[in-house]
């Protein structure tokens, strides 16, 4: 276990956790504000995916797929949450799970139908290929660095607009009372409609991404939203910052967990004991977390409900 | 429905059920005898769903655990070839019934959307438990070469007999559901659903109330799991993944949450659609999809609750 190794693995963490906080953000607005629980959004994380894959086929650059598959999920963001998702803000969570169970199966078949069953990658341009040089003799892929910076200026803006812009401090009072915003005359459909889209861009944002590493598969979304949820469980429901902060850790803990806990327990297991409990824990930690935070904080980290 | 229909329409369906496998031994189409004990062995586990969910409002996204508690319950023994079913079946039952009750210990003590994370969050370590044995297969799954062995003459290899098996199963659980859910035990359950603080305030130990629903609840639906496990002789972590719970949620809520009979109408139309469907469509996962948004958004109570609005008043 060297430091040149640990570094590595800290960045690989920093990576999931962007990704999660890419999916976590517009997942816990929705649930904070809405009060609503969509399972189908890991639907816009295989979209914009498969979108920009096709796209960076079709115009053989990967710069022009990503600018134009964001504002396409926003635009399907718009189109779901018109169309099914705001009907369903008033049931109660159970018509809401299984509605938006639909909705997953409705996603993961035309993906399906349009796409075909098999996955689908594309190549990085030259300039992405690269590694590049941290410390002496240590290299991390240029296009990791990439992931992060962006997944970190994208959470900087949201920060910014979430705290110092009017539409941001709806978004707050909503999610703290949003009986109050409404009664104060505030056209809160509109906004709803609007966090629910962007919401739907970041998680397409987020698979986009991640699609020229693992390619663009059917029901890639279905496993990380999980993983998200726990997220912004974690971080407290409705709090961008929580989930900002949940994102990280869960990133960390999970990447560092897999990498490192072998090690760790060897120092007091028998060596078997430790290679074969490790995988099992480690890919356990992030929901004893959860656990342990929904016994002891149910609001989590950051919590901005009361209940 | 008035209950002297719904006692016709019971009995109906059981002699149905009785007749079924002379019809496919004379018809020789032994795939529906297949179809037809799958969906009874998921009518099981939504049944035992439908106590917690439908009953006393407990919305629980990591119900598959228990059937896959049940399924390694036959599959780990068989691979020490220790096939004694009843062996099986109290090991199914035990450690369905001790994981519900740890994990319900600490679920109860959270209400609404949080209920529905941590039960979540139990199903998945569960499931990367099992991804992580490689003794038993782990990601690949366990073969189980040899079904349960019951004695008495019994012999499950054969398919009719596994069939009565369930059957046997789906109405012992129906009628211990109806018996339940009508007892004191199950008013108590349901009025916890309406209004919990005012059976606190009548002297009544809620939490306890909910826990033992929980792990009654986590049992059946372990039973389930132990014929599903002998069913399909091939067990794997994917049983309980995170989906599956999500499609028993789907039969409770199509046939009707909350009525005994429910949970086996939704297994119906879940195991109908998807049998029926492949044959016209290969994309017959988007007709069920969008079959779920409109129950969600137009079928309070499901069929059930639609035929019995009907029949009220029909027009």
């Amino acid at each position: 276990m060297d430091g040149a190794l640990i570094l590595i693995q800290i960045l690989n963490g920093l990576q999931l956790g962007v990704l999660l906080f890419l999916l976590a953000a517009g997942l816990t607005l929705v649930f904070g504000i809405m009060d609503f629980i969509n399972l189908a959004h890991g639907a816009f994380y295989m979209l914009g995916a498969f979108i920009c894959a096709t796209l960076a086929i079709w115009f053989d650059s990967f710069l022009i797929a990503v600018l134009l598959a964001v504002p396409i999920t926003f635009v399907i963001g718009v189109v779901v949450e018109l169309g099914v998702a705001r009907q369903l803000y008033q049931a109660d969570h159970l018509e809401q799970i299984l509605a938006t169970f639909g909705l997953i199966l409705i996603a993961d078949t035309l993906v399906q139908m349009i796409w075909g069953p098999q996955g689908m990658t594309f190549a990085l341009p030259e300039v992405l290929n690269g590694q590049v040089q941290l410390l002496y003799g240590v290299e991390f892929p240029v296009y990791r660095v990439l992931i992060i910076s962006v997944g970190l200026l994208v959470a900087l803006a949201l920060y910014l607009v979430v705290s110092h812009t009017r539409t941001g401090m709806l978004i707050r009072a909503g999610a703290s009372n949003r009986r109050m915003v409404e009664a104060l005359g505030v056209d809160i459909r509109m906004l709803f409609t609007l966090v629910f889209a962007a919401g739907a861009a970041m998680a397409g944002l987020a698979g986009l991404m991640i699609a020229p590493i693992t390619e663009a598969s059917i029901g890639m979304g279905n496993e990380i939203l999980i993983v998200a949820f726990v997220v912004i469980v974690i971080g407290g429901i409705g709090s961008v910052q929580g989930a900002f902060f949940g994102a990280m850790l869960v990133g960390l803990i999970d990447t560092l967990g897999r990498a490192f806990l072998d090690d760790l327990l060897g120092l007091v297991l028998s060596h078997q004991a430790a290679e074969t409990s490790a995988p099992a824990i480690s890919a356990m930690l992030i929901y004893i977390l959860m656990v342990v935070i929904l016994y002891f904080r149910p609001q989590g980290l950051f919590g901005v409900r009361a209940s | 429905m008035t209950l002297r229909s719904g006692g016709w329409f019971a009995g109906a369906v059981l002699l149905g059920a009785f007749l079924l496998p002379a019809w496919v031994v004379y018809a020789r189409e032994p795939f529906v005898l297949d179809v037809v004990t799958r969906l009874m062995i998921l009518a099981i586990a939504a049944s035992s769903l439908n106590l917690i969910l439908g009953y006393s409002g407990m919305v629980s996204l990591g119900h598959a655990v228990f059937l896959g508690i049940g399924a390694y319950a036959a599959g780990i023994p068989a691979y020490y070839e220790l096939n004694n079913g009843w062996l099986q079946l109290a090991v199914a039952l035990g450690a369905s019934g001790i994981f519900a009750l740890l994990t319900g210990l600490v679920c109860l003590r959270t209400r609404g959307a949080y209920f529905i994370m941590i039960t979540l969050a139990f199903a998945q370590m569960m499931y990367f438990i099992f991804v992580s044995i490689e003794e038993y297969g782990g990601d690949d799954g366990l073969v189980i070469y040899s079904r349960s062995e019951m004695g008495f003459g019994v012999d499950l290899n054969d398919n009719v007999q596994l069939y009565f098996l369930v059957l046997f199963c789906l109405a012992a659980v129906l009628g211990f559901m109806r018996r339940l859910t009508q007892s004191d035990f199950g008013q108590v359950i349901r009025s916890i659903k309406i209004n919990e603080p005012r059976m606190q305030a009548l002297g009544f130990a809620t939490f306890q109330y909910r826990l033992v629903c929980y792990v009654i609840s986590g049992m059946v639906c372990g039973l389930a799991g132990w014929l599903l496990g002998n069913f399909t002789g091939f067990i794997s972590p994917e049983m309980m993944d995170w989906t599956r719970s999500g499609e028993l949620i789907a039969m409770v809520l199509l046939g009707g949450a909350a009525t005994v009979a429910g949970p086996l109408v939704g297994a119906a139309i879940f195991i109908g659609v998807e049998t029926l469907l492949p044959d016209f469509t290969v994309y017959w996962h988007l007709y069920l999809g969008i079959l779920l948004i409109i129950v969600a958004k137009f079928g309070r109570g499901g069929l059930l609750g639609w035929w019995t609005q009907w029949r009220k008043d029909p027009r």
